[in-house]
């Protein structure tokens, strides 16, 4: 790892400010994707401002029919929240299943939206059940937060400070697990409310995106035979040892099927 | 450079770090608790997992400045005058480990499994949360009993 | 039997130290004054090394030294050499290229060491390495084992004309080629056995330190053999005399054959600290070891055997194509040939084969004895061809092997392929196996999982595999430069506790309680009395180490013989102490007792008046404390059944285990609870390997599998809980009755796994790793 200055921060305003006068500065939220990033110096800031000690940044609540969870909330908080697991049980189980135990306990749903890796876990969730990302400057929909392949919306100064999920009717999120990495070959979060269906896909693509043709099969006919006639894109598909594109392709398919089963 | 003070194993410790220093290099060269080892260099091995605040993290994934003011317990920190902690002795009896490099990091985990699920927890739970702990040489089968096993002892 | 002796499943010795973090592993070891060292290395598979500059490096913070191969040749240091000698077709010996442990003019692989960096502190010489600059001329390089050695390829050494290091056929040719012209039927298959990263959990190590008092340089190494690293470094490498370099391998956190070999970073450490006359440290990250450690595997071959009409096999032909990677590592062309072809036999009583192995020079790291090393090539080859050969006969799995199966009173068998088997009843292994895996229910739990859209396969493999390695004569027959015996010395200690020294090493097997073991069924003396020392050359006598499960089977027997050298002595101490005739004095449970009186001697006693020999024999040498070394007769030849269940999801190719059963003939257990956790670790190698494990270079040869982000290791939830059995023969040539377990598993398993997955889908044949994606596929045209 290249050296570089720790600073940690008690509030968003110290860490805005902390940003601004680095050379090259970056928010480190859990770090499980960053420490390994810089440990083999692919990245190399200036500043590292430890978002960690803001308590503002933390912590679930749920306002009717929302549930918040603040932008530092570990995946194993979210994972054993019962707010949680009694609004949207399928996000508890998706941040219960991103990596192992340890690096629940350190890895937040804010650096991993920030962070926008394209086979994370998370980013399904925002995209399928609609959340919206709430920063120090404004609110986002997730829809168009996620921009490209570790890029979003976000600005240089900018911290998310919360995830606003709305909760629905029924949801699911199914993941095939890379076998070496266990990161998401292919992940899909599908949420029913009404007559509604949305569909987020991961690790299938370079940005976790909406699975619009998905969608429209299943507004209509809420059944997994319902995805059999989808066709998916293979030409978008990520492509790489351990699946290819046809067979991310497919896998769309059977985790969007499976996703449909577990909601009903 | 930075100092850091962290109660480890129920004792408070400062050192002078670098920014970069991460918690396992803080821990191995500056405290000489060489029980936390490193096998790998992307998070995934678990051959360094401590608990810091009373739950497990992957030492090499955390800085020492991050873990200052906190309670770190490292494998060093579980016997009691002498004793073996429940789970220890149930890797012992078990036979859950050979070269005894993995083993840190698997009593660590298996410690914090038993945790969160109680000392009735299922063999499927079991494997799947050792999810972040790599062996190559039990195959599991006698480190997944003995992690029943410490689970009830631990329970008792 | 004694308390804690032989049979007893002892809960080992070494764990205390391991639970609770006080083992003591090469890098937990840090020298006052040590510096750290760090290599620089090649990003090219292959390339010209025109100039190498380090000016800016050797300017910065905290360097203390860059080294490069120049320095090395300046100091006379040897290349890395190979061991053992394969005489290829045209009658040459194998083609061995320059090994220079820092390049020399050019490098050959991704990761291959150009210069080493030695600062005050790791990240300082990380930080100066990236200030070496090298000015390389690409070349192209040459990745696929298949087609390696093909006209048209780029040549990478010029003593190996089309990358061949040799061509290497064994057998009568034309005996087996008639054969084959009359069979009543011939299945063939081609397969591949895939590369793997060996991955011990412990990274390569070393801390060198040079006394320049007593000339002396300690190397403290992650090792497997520490006499065979000093003897190497010392009479080839010269980096110093025997007497004046000391290798210790202290605690070793696992090993499986990668942890053998003499390799570049540790000689350039041991080089190192004299050169700049402080200590050096390097330890491998995971990155490093990914790139640097030895591989394992990586064969393409085409197998055939011929039929009767019986499903008798009446000749086997084999071509292989070995990928030996860059360099020749230590060992490196023993594995593709004597470990290989001559275990092409299995456990059937085939009359003829015919083996040729063309081994090749690639731009890919070099490869080497793995856990089974050469065995499970052989196995995998051999187990898969022969559900094939039932396949295309119409015969069951098991009913082909039995048909063929060495019958149990054609023991010593000999093979066609050199070897002579000693003992063996593989229809009792299989029968037990069988039944354990409930082989006949088979049929109704495939039909249940067929009902939840499941495809269900069973898999049988029935190996045999040359172990406890020794003995010289033979190996020295083949061309290995070293001999393979073992030593001990068991020493009492004047207060009556005993050291065992041996010259094998432990890495996780828990020989300091098996030794421990055996020690107290034999003296009689308490186990917590005996301590096993290894890995130390400047405590233990020149021993081989350990490798191919040889440690129990050749280095217990040593510890037995000079434990009845004592007790021999001790008789004749005893006869004097009880004022009695020698031929009057029976030894048993530790004490010397002259027969049919209750005149008694403690061993502990005995070894006191040895000590303190006032009252004394006349002419015996005072002292208790026993030398003794073992060379046996044959290898040992452990074998058995395993039999793998699985599950297929067809929709997502994933291959669940649903039961694993195995049964194996070790001969005599001395702990089963040790042998067991042997078996486990095998077995899960074995499936990582058929499953999850695949290396692979792209066509520039970087390495795409670095990492465990990448490189599949088999985890928990991977795999089951195993059902362990055994179906033992007593081995006529081992005194102590044991064959070796080490390795077992990782033969056995992987054509278990694959045999269930083409057994499930119904198809001929799937590659190993079967990963999903490759599952699915072949789902999609699968008859089940």
């Amino acid at each position: 790892m290249y050296n570089f200055s720790y600073q940690k921060v008690s509030s968003v305003a110290d860490a805005v400010d902390a940003i601004k006068k680095a050379d090259d500065g970056k928010f480190v939220a859990g770090g499980q994707t960053m420490l390994p990033t810089m440990k083999h110096r692919l990245a190399s800031p200036s500043d590292v401002i430890d978002l960690g000690g803001i308590d503002e940044l933390k912590g679930i609540s749920v306002d009717g029919d929302t549930v918040t969870i603040g932008a530092m909330t570990t995946h194993a908080e979210v994972a054993a929240s019962s707010d949680v697991q009694g609004t949207i049980p399928a996000l508890a189980n998706l941040a219960g299943n991103i990596g192992d135990p340890a690096v629940r306990n350190r890895g937040t749903i804010g650096g991993s939206i920030a962070n926008n890796d394209p086979a994370a876990d998370y980013p399904a969730a925002v995209i399928g059940l609609g959340a919206t990302i709430k920063t120090n400057k404004r609110e986002i929909s997730g829809d168009e937060f996620f921009t490209g392949m570790f890029e979003t919306a976000l600005e240089d100064d900018e911290v998310i400070t919360a995830v606003l999920f709305p909760k629905a009717e029924a949801s699911a999120y199914m993941k095939f697990e890379n076998p070496a990495s266990r990161y998401a070959i292919v992940g899909v979060f599908v949420a029913k409310s009404g007559d509604i269906v949305k569909v987020g896909v991961t690790g299938a693509t370079a940005c976790a995106h909406r699975g619009l043709r998905l969608e429209k099969a299943l507004n209509g006919n809420f059944a997994a035979e319902a995805v059999d006639e989808v066709e998916i894109p293979v030409e978008k598909m990520n492509s790489d040892i351990h699946a290819s594109a046809e067979y991310r392709a497919h896998l769309v398919k059977v985790m969007t099927k499976r996703a449909v089963e577990a909601c009903s | 450079m930075q100092t850091v003070s962290m109660n480890v194993n129920g004792e408070p410790k400062s050192g002078e770090v670098e920014d970069r220093t991460l918690l396992v290099e803080f821990l191995r060269e500056q405290l000489r608790l060489t029980g936390t080892h490193v096998g790998c260099d992307t998070s995934q091995c678990g051959a360094c997992v401590v608990h810091v605040n009373g739950v497990s993290v992957k030492s090499c994934t955390m800085l020492a400045v991050q873990a200052d003011g906190g309670d770190v317990t490292t494998i060093e920190g579980l016997a009691n005058n002498g004793e073996l902690h429940p789970m220890q002795q149930a890797f012992k009896d078990n036979h859950g480990l050979q070269c005894g490099f993995c083993t840190p990091g698997m009593v660590m985990s298996a410690i914090d499994i038993v945790n969160r699920n109680g000392s009735d927890v299922d063999e499927a739970t079991v494997r799947k949360e050792l999810e972040g702990n790599i062996c190559r040489c039990t195959g599991y089968h006698n480190i997944v009993k003995a992690v029943h096993a410490g689970a009830k002892n631990m329970g008792g | 039997m004694a308390e804690n002796g032989v049979g007893a499943s002892v809960r080992r010795k070494e764990d205390h130290r391991f639970l609770t973090g006080k083992g003591s592993y090469t890098d937990d070891l840090n020298v006052v004054g040590q510096t750290h060292a760090y290599f620089v290395r090649s990003p090219h598979a292959h390339a010209t090394i025109n100039n190498i500059n380090t000016s800016a490096a050797l300017a910065a913070d905290g360097v203390v030294a860059v080294l490069t191969g120049d320095d090395l040749a300046a100091d006379g240091i040897g290349p890395l050499i190979c061991g053992v000698s394969v005489t290829s077709d045209d009658g040459e010996p194998h083609r061995a290229p320059v090994h220079s442990a820092l390049a020399q003019g050019k490098v050959n692989y991704v990761g291959d060491h150009v210069a080493v960096v030695i600062a005050e502190t790791l990240t300082e010489a990380k930080d100066a390495a990236e200030k070496v600059e090298v000015d390389y001329g690409i070349l192209p390089a040459v990745t696929d084992t298949a087609t390696a050695a093909d006209d048209g390829q780029e040549q990478i050494h010029e003593v190996a004309p089309n990358n061949q290091c040799f061509n290497w056929p064994f057998g009568d040719k034309a005996a087996v080629d008639a054969a084959f012209e009359s069979a009543h039927k011939v299945s063939s298959l081609d397969l591949v056995n895939n590369r793997m990263v060996t991955n011990p959990m412990e990274p390569r190590a070393a801390v060198g330190e040079y006394n320049s008092g007593t000339e002396e340089i300690t190397l403290h190494l992650t090792t497997q053999n520490p006499h065979v690293h000093r003897l190497v470094m010392s009479a080839f490498n010269q980096l110093a005399p025997e007497h004046k370099l000391r290798v210790v391998g202290p605690d070793v956190g696992g090993g499986f054959g990668v942890k053998i070999f003499v390799y570049s970073e540790e000689l350039v450490v041991g080089w190192a600290c004299r050169k700049v006359n402080r200590p050096v440290k390097w330890t491998s990250d995971r990155t490093e070891a990914f790139l640097a450690d030895a591989h394992g595997r990586d064969h393409v071959a085409h197998a055939e055997m011929a039929m009767d009409e019986n499903g008798t096999f009446v000749a086997m032909r084999v071509n292989t194509t070995a990928n030996l990677g860059a360099y020749l590592s230590t060992f490196a062309t023993m594995v593709p040939s004597y470990l290989y072809a001559f275990l092409l036999a299995g456990q059937y009583s085939t009359p003829l084969i015919y083996s040729e192995v063309k081994a090749v020079f690639t731009n890919t790291a070099p490869v080497d004895a793995a856990r089974g090393a050469g065995r499970p090539e052989a196995t995998f080859l051999l187990e898969r061809l022969v559900d094939v050969c039932a396949e295309d006969m119409g015969l069951d799995p098991a009913e082909i092997r039995r048909r063929n199966f060495i019958p149990v009173d054609a023991f010593p068998y000999q093979t066609p392929v050199v070897q002579c088997y000693d003992s063996g009843d593989y229809n009792a292994a299989l029968d037990k196996a069988l039944a354990l895996a409930d082989y006949e229910g088979f049929a109704g739990r495939a039909e249940e999982a067929k009902s939840r859209g499941k495809y269900r396969g069973i898999g049988i493999s029935s190996y045999v595999e040359a172990c406890g390695i020794a003995p010289s004569a033979a190996v020295g027959q083949l061309g290995a430069g070293v001999g393979l015996w073992e030593s001990a010395q068991v020493r009492f200690n004047p207060t009556g506790n005993v050291q065992v020294f041996t010259g094998t090493h432990s890495h996780g097997q828990g020989h300091e309680t098996t030794f421990a073991q055996l020690v107290t069924e034999q003296l009689g003396v308490p186990i917590e009395n005996i301590e096993v020392i290894h890995g130390d050359t400047s405590k233990t006598q020149f021993g081989m180490g350990t490798y191919g499960s040889r440690s129990l089977a050749v280095g217990g027997v040593a510890i037995a013989k000079a434990c009845e050298k004592l007790i021999e002595k001790g008789k004749k101490i005893a006869a004097h102490a009880l004022e009695a005739a020698v031929g009057d004095i029976e030894f048993s449970d530790g004490n010397f007792t002259v027969a049919g009186t209750d005149k008694t001697m403690n061993i502990a006693e005995v070894a006191f008046n040895a000590y303190v020999p006032h009252s004394y024999p006349e002419g015996l040498e005072p002292g208790f404390d026993e030398n003794a070394f073992f060379d046996p007769m044959n290898f040992s030849f452990p074998a058995g059944t395993h039999i793998c269940e699985v599950e297929v999801d067809p929709d997502t190719g994933v291959v669940e285990i649903v039961k694993y059963s195995a049964v194996d003939d070790f001969g005599k257990l001395i702990n089963p609870m040790i042998v067991e956790g042997q078996v486990h670790g095998g077995i899960v190698h074995g499936v990582g390997q058929a499953l999850l494990e695949g290396c692979q270079y792209d066509s520039d040869g970087q390495l795409i599998t670095a990492s465990y982000m990448d490189y599949a290791m088999p985890r928990a939830d991977n795999v089951p809980s195993f059902d362990v059995d055994y179906a033992p023969t007593n081995p006529p040539h081992n005194p102590l009755g044991v064959k070796g377990c080490g390795e077992a598993g990782a033969i056995g398993a992987p054509p278990a796994v694959i045999n269930a997955i083409s057994n499930a889908l119904g198809i001929k044949h799937i590659d190993m790793p079967a990963t999903p994606e490759n599952v699915w596929r072949a789902a999609q045209t699968a008859t089940s």
